[in-house]
């Protein structure tokens, strides 16, 4: 019954913005898989927010609802529901070693298309953005080969084909 | 035409072109310069509470009994804090409140300052919206955005912090925006093709049965004259919930009575029976739905509501229309008429007659007693003595006394009655009250109390004398917090922890103290002289009315149970003990 659903919300880029979202979210006992916000439209003064979140259908009706009624909300998409979309994540993980550890490091990183951002003769930053689940085998893959430190964005999304939210 | 002046002025003269002609608060370090401001004007009223609690539950009491937008001043930090209740309270019941709090000088905020408190944090969850103002430029713009935000689409209460340094400085006044709000646009009409399927199931209902809420109330008197109209059109019963009591006049033989956990047998048993459900303006709460998977399981749900976020919410709707509750009638009414829909009649008279079967089972009948004023007694007196009025307004506090208010008192009209159902706030009819009696000098403003309730916001009898308000505080006094004595004997084994109200004061000689009138009833025969006494006297009053202490309010859905499992008095109670699952629901 528990779905994943990717959520964009267009609002106002004022300050208490995000605390109203996340306070509904933990208030009303939602999920949150992943948010990430920014501002997308400067001269407009929007801001873009995605929220991963899982639920039931009737869970997610609510979610969407219940964001649309914030006053500072401009529109909520659901893009799982709304059909076809590219939905990406970016991550920077550190990884330490030496040796052998470090040559396969590098080569598996290659595999998945990772960028090397930073390099010391002991650790490497790596940079990588795809899907989540396809970030999440790659920090699998560095755990023993000496990985540091992780950072992710979470998801963010965009709906296919010429039409705009 | 735009001209200096300071932060004060701008927010007084904003709320003068709002319409505001009453303020209820409390000063404080924070807002001096708005009392200043207010000393030196005779466009707006301010009423002095005795606390900030207060404040709010008068500003409801006064938007609930106008239509009009209740407005509070308050200081910062404790006057924001003490506020709180009373948003939740409006928040949950839907009431449009403007609640401005001052604030420490911009500079100060995040320091620590005294009286201090993050009041936009603090009150983020318990408003439909809240501003910091931090530029005076923002000013204006911001409080008559925060009226709009306040009375649109479901109404509810926004606070506007306002640092000291932002009501002192210099700044220009700018009119409301004629541009509408960039970004909330509550939808006002329900869609048309919806209402077309919701007239169309209508037709078809063999037990058709409407479900009316506060969202009636709240779209104004007009909503409640277009159900009143659809209700007689179409010959079916109609059902209202504890907020949306008055938009059916009571009188009417359609309306079944309140529905919910005290609410009335045959409505219940209506709405479990029904096949057709015509929610207007009602949030399916769980006190009105019981246990939800056995709710209803036989109809078919149309669900009227202006917040999209209602619907589907705790019970999926088969019609869902979102919309103003005044306009969905309208155009329900419309169509109906235009496709020249009617109800069979011969299913219709079947319906009614089991309705008229559980109607004639009297299940707000209690057994009268000579020696002791039963609660019941008391509110049916208190209905006949007050019957001829048109110009009555009740408030209540929370509990047992509430019930039965609403289960014996008619309400004609709507605007009539107020009360904290949603989030049920005790001490909230004392302060509700002197709101109303505000808004109506000449009405007959009753408080229908408990003994513990009332001493919740008892300091509010300062406020009465000082305003000279003739409001009626007629306590039912059982000398138990007597639904939680009730729950207790239900669910507890009759272990009374605590909710028995000892060291009580002598209500007479508190009421004399606050140079208002005391009464007391002790023994059925006095009731009559105690009620006529308090209307008679234009002044405020206290009638302490000591009523039997055992009396419990009946009729009862127990938590967790089902619509048909209701217990009509005493005797059902033990046949039936409470589930497991029941006892942990509230």
């Amino acid at each position: 019954m528990t779905e994943r659903h990717v959520i964009a919300v267009l609002v106002d880029n004022e300050p208490g913005v995000l605390a109203r979202v996340i306070g509904l979210f933990s208030g009303r006992g939602y999920n949150i898989e992943s948010l990430t916000v920014s501002e997308v439209d400067a001269e407009a003064g929007l801001s873009r927010i995605n929220v991963v979140t899982l639920g039931t259908p009737m869970v997610i009706e609510q979610i969407k609802n219940q964001l649309d009624r914030l006053v500072p909300v401009h529109s909520v998409h659901d893009l799982t529901e709304e059909g076809p979309h590219v939905e990406t994540e970016l991550a920077l993980l550190k990884v330490a070693g030496q040796g052998d550890k470090r040559v396969e490091a590098l080569r598996i990183a290659d595999i998945f298309g990772a960028k090397v951002d930073d390099t010391t003769l002991e650790s490497f930053i790596f940079r990588l953005d795809g899907q989540s689940e396809k970030i999440g085998r790659f920090i699998e893959l560095m755990k023993p080969l000496g990985l540091v430190e992780v950072a992710r964005t979470g998801a963010v999304a965009i709906s296919r084909g010429s039409e705009g939210v | 035409m735009s001209q200096e002046m300071t932060g004060s002025e701008i927010v007084l003269r904003a709320l003068v072109e709002q319409g505001v002609d009453t303020i209820f608060g409390y000063p404080g370090g924070a807002v001096l310069p708005i009392y200043d401001a207010l000393h030196v004007q005779n466009s707006i009223r301010h009423i002095l509470v005795r606390q900030e609690g207060g404040a709010v539950h008068a500003a409801e009491g006064y938007a609930r009994s106008t239509g009009k937008v209740g407005v509070v001043l308050v200081t910062s930090g404790p006057g924001a804090t003490n506020a709180v209740t009373g948003l939740t309270d409006a928040l949950m019941d839907s009431v449009p409140v403007v609640c401005l709090t001052g604030q420490v000088p911009t500079h100060l905020i995040g320091n620590d300052a005294f009286q201090e408190a993050d009041t936009t944090g603090i009150t983020r969850p318990c408003t439909k919206h809240n501003y910091l103002v931090k530029d005076i430029a923002d000013l204006a713009r911001t409080v008559h955005e925060a009226f709009y935000v306040a009375r649109s689409g479901r109404p509810g209460p926004v606070v506007i912090d306002l640092p000291k340094d932002i009501l002192q400085g210099p700044g220009t006044y700018t009119p409301p925006s004629i541009n509408g709000h960039r970004s909330y646009k509550p939808r006002k009409k329900g869609d048309i093709g919806q209402i077309e399927k919701a007239a169309a199931a209508m037709a078809q209902a063999e037990r058709p049965l409407f479900y009316c809420g506060g969202g009636v109330v709240n779209a104004g008197p007009k909503a409640s004259h277009l159900l009143t109209e659809l209700v007689k059109l179409t010959g079916f019963p109609c059902t209202l919930t504890l907020m949306g009591l008055g938009a059916l006049p009571a009188s009417n033989k359609q309306f079944l009575g309140m529905v919910g956990m005290h609410g009335t047998y045959e409505s219940n048993l209506a709405m479990y029976h029904c096949d057709l459900m015509i929610n207007i303006g009602a949030r399916f709460d769980d006190r009105v739905t019981g246990k939800l998977d056995e709710f209803a399981p036989h109809s078919t749900k149309i669900h009227v509501d202006i917040d999209p976020s209602s619907i589907n919410k705790n019970v999926r709707a088969d019609i869902p229309i979102v919309g103003d509750a005044a306009h969905v009638l309208e155009d329900l009414t419309k169509v109906w008429k235009a496709r020249q829909h009617r109800a069979d009649r011969k299913k219709m008279d079947a319906w009614w007659a089991q309705i008229d079967e559980w109607r004639s089972r009297d299940c707000l009948k209690y057994k009268q007693s000579d020696t002791l004023i039963k609660p019941q007694y008391a509110l049916e007196r208190l209905r006949e003595l007050t019957g001829g009025r048109d110009d009555v307004f009740v408030t209540t506090e929370v509990g047992q006394h509430q019930m039965w208010a609403a289960q014996f008192l008619p309400f004609e009209k709507p605007n009539r009655w107020m009360t904290s159902g949603g989030l049920g706030t005790m001490g909230y009819g004392l302060p509700a009250a002197m709101g109303v009696q505000v808004a109506h000098p000449d009405a007959l403003v009753i408080d229908v109390a408990g003994e513990a309730s009332v001493l919740m916001n008892i300091q509010e009898m300062s406020t009465v004398a000082q305003y000279r308000l003739p409001v009626k505080i007629f306590i039912l006094n059982n000398e138990y917090m007597g639904m939680v004595r009730q729950w207790q004997e239900l669910l507890h084994g009759g272990r009374y922890s605590e909710s028995y109200m000892d060291s009580l004061p002598d209500f007479v000689k508190l009421a004399e103290s606050f140079g208002a009138v005391g009464l007391r009833a002790e023994k059925p025969s006095d009731v009559d002289g105690v009620i006529e006494e308090m209307i008679a006297v234009d002044k405020a009053v206290i009638a302490d009315i000591l009523v039997d202490k055992a009396e419990n309010c009946f009729p009862m859905i127990p938590s967790g149970a089902a619509h048909h499992k209701m217990l009509l008095g005493p005797e059902d109670q033990a046949d039936n003990p409470i589930s497991e699952e029941g006892m942990v629901l509230v």
